[in-house]
């Protein structure tokens, strides 16, 4: 470290005041180390958007009791996984007790949730400069090789020992020196999102909840048009989350444009009972990483590591995106491993490999390998258009009284098989392979 | 309501000064990059004119869809300087 040529002005610079940056400024702040927190967005969250459930445990152990000061809007009591056709949907309700006490998952809205952790992390002495890109990394050759010193932003230049890359699934600072690549189209999805606002006993009795607990819907099939992805639906207070994920090389090949398939979603008649009346109050679009355990990669160099959604830690498992999560959770084990490293005096990629074992050891990886096979599986076009039409070929006809005489059980769902566009091979192969993914 | 209609309510701080989106006209025709950006955006920034993709920085909602899908070197596209563009109210 000594061979840095200026004194730091800080121990540790963490740009993006996303959930990753927040909370990793604010652990490293608590270490009694000297951070700044730099936020292109004129506020922490002014350019963040997510589906926004919080799966909150490891925020939990971060914040104790923090569903209760935070600004978090309703607590999920019930999960609704819906498959989709043009004109029907076959739902699975869960709603359960167990998902309320303690506390499972929450839905936020970031401009709003963001700027709490970043409150936390300026209460903990981090200095949060908004309102600042960063423009680039600077960079010293040292005997141990390049070794990350700052950054400029503007004509400014700071300088730490330790440079944390928290800045979202573009990480154009991770890409600039060759860290980690561009992201393949298959590994990317675009969220399309509004906020619906209603009033808030409107919300309840729409979707069967009371208090402050809430309904998490997950919606796959006709809702993209067929395009590998989902919509999702979730209950914020006095609004509602709705929008599409939409993986890119698929939403390429299909031809459809972004807005159109947007469009439909919100008109479909399974989605209309719901959102009307409401008042779309904004409209937005982020991407999202979708590559799971294949994408996590180089995370560690010299002065510098990658947390967050920068590093590729999400998790869609299909029928939940996560992503805050796991952004918490490396910050939990970056703020550990840079601790460690400054406190040895190395900095260095082997110093800074602590982070990367205590990432390993906890349950964001952990996770992403119980996931592994979920992204590929994921690619199966079936997913997205043929299991709705068997799924509702088979409800209708239960429930549809025609006249014609009445069969059992297993004679409709071999009648329905052989209608629909799937095999058996298609089955037992999709089957088995959706039982090794999730 | 239209795609416009929905921009109108977002907050957006216009850097009158630089555009932070800059488009490569050959390469966008000769690699497809061009028809490819106008239908991934989801705030319909891109439009063909005359034969020239054109951009409309202003309604940008900064997700970087369009150069994930461009073909290297097509499009040049940064996040506006700090503290311009959009900025979400909900999120
Ligand atoms: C449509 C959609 C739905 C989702 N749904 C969910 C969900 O339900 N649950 C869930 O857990 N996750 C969800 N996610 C994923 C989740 O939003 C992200 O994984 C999470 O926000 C990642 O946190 P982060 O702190 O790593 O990055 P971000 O939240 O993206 O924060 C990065 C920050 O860095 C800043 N920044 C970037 N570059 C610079 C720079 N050069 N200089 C200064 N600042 C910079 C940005 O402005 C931003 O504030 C969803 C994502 C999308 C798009
Ligand atoms: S960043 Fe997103 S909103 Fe902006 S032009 Fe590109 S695709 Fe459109």
């Amino acid at each position: 470290m000594s061979s840095a040529a200026a004194e730091p002005d800080f121990d540790v610079i963490v740009v993006g005041g996303g959930p990753a940056g927040s909370v990793t400024a604010y652990l490293l702040a608590q270490q009694g180390l000297s951070v700044v927190l730099i936020e292109r967005g004129e506020a922490p969250g002014a350019k963040n958007l997510s589906g926004g459930v919080l799966y909150g445990r490891v925020l939990d152990e971060v914040f104790p009791g923090f569903a209760q000061s935070a600004p978090v809007e309703r607590r999920i009591t019930r999960h609704v996984t819906t498959f989709l056709t043009g004109d029907s949907s076959v739902s699975l309700d869960y709603a359960g007790g167990p998902l309320a006490e303690p506390v499972n998952a929450v839905t936020v809205l970031r401009a709003r949730f963001d700027p709490w952790l970043a409150e936390r992390a300026e209460e903990a002495g981090v200095f949060l400069m908004p309102g600042v890109r960063v423009d680039s990394l600077l960079r010293e050759d040292t005997p141990a090789g390049p070794q990350v010193v700052g950054v400029r932003a503007g004509d400014d230049e700071l300088r730490a020992r330790v440079v944390v890359a928290a800045d979202g699934v573009n990480s154009f600072l991770a890409r600039s020196i060759g860290l980690r690549p561009q992201p393949p189209t298959h590994h990317l999805a675009v969220g399309v999102k509004a906020v619906v606002s209603l009033p808030r006993t409107v919300i309840e009795d729409r979707f069967a909840v009371s208090g402050d607990q809430g309904a998490a819907h997950a919606i796959v099939g006709d809702c993209t048009l067929g395009i590998g992805g989902g919509g999702f639906l979730y209950t914020n207070t006095e609004s509602l989350s709705v929008g599409v994920v939409l993986r890119l090389d698929d939403l390429v090949k299909h031809g459809r444009t972004a807005a159109e398939v947007f469009e439909h979603y919100l008109s479909h008649p399974v989605l209309e009972p719901y959102l009307r009346g409401g008042e779309i109050v904004e409209y937005g679009s982020h991407l999202v990483a979708e590559g799971g355990l294949e994408m996590l990669g180089q995370i560690v160099t010299g002065g510098m590591v990658v947390v967050g959604e920068a590093a590729g830690l999400t998790i869609n498992s299909g029928l939940t995106v996560r992503g805050m999560d796991l952004a918490i959770g490396s910050a939990v084990a970056a703020a550990k491993g840079i601790g460690e490293a400054i406190a040895a005096q190395d900095v260095t990629a082997t110093g800074l490999a602590a982070y990367r074992r205590h990432l390993d050891e906890s349950f964001v990886v952990k996770d992403l390998r119980t996931y592994a096979r979920a992204p590929k599986f994921l690619e199966r076009p079936r997913m997205y258009g043929a299991y709705g039409e068997l799924a509702a070929g088979l409800f209708r006809d239960v429930f549809r009284l025609d006249g014609s005489p009445r069969k059992h059980l297993a004679a409709v769902a071999r009648d329905s098989f052989r209608r629909s566009a799937v095999s058996v091979r298609d089955l037992v192969s999709d089957g088995w392979a959706g039982v090794r993914a999730l | 309501m239209s795609v416009p209609e929905r921009l109108a309510k977002n907050r957006v701080v216009l850097d009158e000064e630089e555009s932070h989106i800059e488009i490569d006209q050959e390469l966008c025709r000769t690699t497809g990059t061009g028809a490819r950006i106008i239908a991934v955006c989801p705030a319909g920034v891109y439009s063909e004119q005359d034969g020239r993709i054109v951009a409309d920085h202003a309604a940008c909602l900064e997700c970087g869809t369009c150069l994930a899908v461009a073909a290297p070197g097509a499009l040049r596209w940064h996040y506006p300087r700090g503290g311009f563009g959009v900025s979400f109210r909900e999120g």
